[in-house]
């Protein structure tokens, strides 16, 4: 019987277990389905990562390999190449590896650490044909940076995600000719910094509020794509076509937690982040049962997700320590212009002084103010000098905010200063 | 005058870069922002991270990056010297693979234990 098993050797997975270790829990198994720990780290060459963690610049691999090199120094077991099938309430763990084959292992308690999938063609239904050379960015960045393939040599990037930015550069760094970036909406996905650094620097021109509207095969392989500039309910214009004679299509089109086994065991899912429902301690609805990372929703900056992971392995640890009594549940629902937030409910009596709670808002914002309101009554309030739907909000909530709801749901919301 | 977006912060301020005036920046809201706004036109830099080959690892490539930030008009020439390095396993982070990649002291270093 383990005290935790984590499935997912990512960063979430990483912080969450090495926390857990720290807090006094012992028998700690990591489940990882690739050959390696660090996860989606291992393909993000460039750097960037560890600016808020580390005050330093860091590549993927070098931000893993301090998570990993902590890890070294604690008793955590780690099971590589191998896939968990199923998890149930009873905490459960199915998996299946080729060495060991299928194995029924128990846990006192759960991290879920999955991560996040990117969305592919088939999510957004591109007209056209079915050629190979059609790619979601991640994984043609695992075929260049790992598997050392290059995938293609004329290359067009549909969706600004970070990413896509990211891949832009390197493809045109390997020798390719990356010809657009299509964005169907009026405004980047992506980082202003990769904006510059990724398209500017090398003079590929960002196309928004444009899309994809054929995809054109020759022997198997495509050889050319239509775009069109696209009306402001993005239908695409006619008689505004575009030609690219290309071999490659990427995909940066969003990214989707990956949550199968999260739904199979019949956890309470948000439909607004497509994550578990969470407490303020990142438990989910089956006690014992945590989730942190990517696959509650998705962050824009691995710092963020070691640090909820972290607060995740903690509680994992508590939660086998001292098993809690049952507490009274404070809902926390998005007001005007927020579209989610994490978590969806705090018990008050778990939190010491602060909560912490991580939203996304639907519009750009400059000048700007963040309320925490019960009812009418503003409980709490944030001012902020600039919010985008692309950056992930981070507000702390005093304990006598949560107390002085009583119960009733408290609402977060943001608007213009 | 130059306009660029600075980059050093979420908030995006619309710089203006007067060449003639010693890089006099306008349109920052912060210091960090003159600073950026003056190396930016006067004197790019970027650190260029890539791959090398490596014999006997984990995978066939070895993730590697500049030790320092470089000249941006010297990134593709550095990427020309990259794919004449071969590694064999194992490698750790931090091995200098290549020393003085642009003349002015930079090395290519690991950045990951394969």
């Amino acid at each position: 019987m383990y005290d935790l098993i984590v499935v997912g050797g990512g960063p979430a997975g990483l912080a969450a277990a090495n926390s857990a270790w720290e807090k006094g829990l012992k028998k700690i198994l990591i489940i990882e389905r690739d050959k390696e720990l660090g996860g989606i780290l291992n393909q993000c060459i460039h750097n960037g990562f560890g600016l808020h963690r580390f005050k330093e610049e860091l590549t993927g691999p070098e931000y893993a390999s301090r998570f990993i090199k902590m890890l070294e120094s604690t008793g955590v077991e780690v099971m590589t190449d191998t896939m968990v099938l199923e998890i149930n309430k009873e905490h459960q763990v199915h998996v299946i590896s080729a060495k060991e084959g299928y194995r029924v292992l128990e846990a006192k308690s759960i991290v879920l650490a999955m991560g996040c999938r990117e969305r592919t063609r088939g999510a957004i239904a591109i007209p056209g044909d079915r050629p190979a050379g059609v790619f979601t960015a991640g994984s043609a960045q695992r075929y260049l940076n790992m598997e050392g393939y290059m995938v293609g040599k004329r290359v067009v990037i549909l969706g600004s995600g970070d990413i896509g930015l990211i891949m832009a550069r390197r493809m045109t760094l390997e020798g390719a000719k990356v010809l657009a970036c299509v964005e169907v909406m009026p405004y980047s996905g992506g980082l202003m910094r990769n904006i510059v650094q990724c398209l500017q620097d090398w003079n590929i021109p960002l196309y928004l509020s444009h899309t994809i509207t054929d995809i054109v095969a020759k022997d198997g392989r495509v050889s050319h794509v239509t775009v069109n500039k696209v009306d402001e309910r993005r239908n695409p214009i006619p008689g505004t076509e575009m030609e690219f004679d290309c071999d490659t299509v990427l995909l940066s089109v969003g990214l989707i937690p990956e949550n199968e086994l999260t739904r199979a065991a019949g956890i309470e899912m948000d439909n607004r982040t497509n994550g578990a429902v969470v407490y303020e301690n990142m438990e989910t609805s089956v006690p014992g049962i945590f989730a942190c990372g990517n696959v509650v929703h998705v962050h824009d900056l691995v710092d963020y997700v070691s640090a909820e992971s972290e607060r995740a392995g903690a509680a994992a640890a508590s939660y086998v320590l001292n098993t809690p009594a049952e507490s009274p549940v404070t809902p926390v629902v998005n007001g005007d212009n927020v579209s989610y937030t994490v978590p969806m409910k705090i018990r008050a009596d778990r939190i010491e002084k602060m909560a912490d709670v991580f939203f996304r808002v639907r519009n750009v914002f400059k000048e700007s103010v963040i309320e925490v309101k019960c009812g009418d009554e503003v409980l709490q309030s944030f001012k902020r000098d600039h919010m985008a739907p692309g950056e992930m909000e981070h507000i702390l909530l005093v304990k006598k905010v949560i107390d002085a709801a009583q119960g009733r749901a408290i609402t977060i919301s943001a608007r213009e200063a | 005058m130059k306009e660029l977006v600075c980059i050093v912060c979420p908030r995006g301020c619309r710089l203006k870069v007067d060449e003639e005036s010693g890089f006099a920046v306008t349109g920052n809201s912060c210091p960090r922002g003159a600073e950026y706004g003056k190396n930016e036109i006067s004197h790019p830099t970027r650190v260029i991270t890539s791959t090398v080959r490596l014999q006997g690892g984990l995978y066939p490539r070895c993730p590697v990056k500049t030790d320092r930030a470089v000249a941006k008009e010297k990134m593709l020439d550095i990427m020309k010297k990259l794919n004449a390095v071969d590694l064999t396993s194992p490698v750790h982070i931090g091995d200098i693979v290549l020393e003085n990649c642009d003349g002015e002291g930079a090395n290519i270093i690991v950045t990951k234990n394969l």
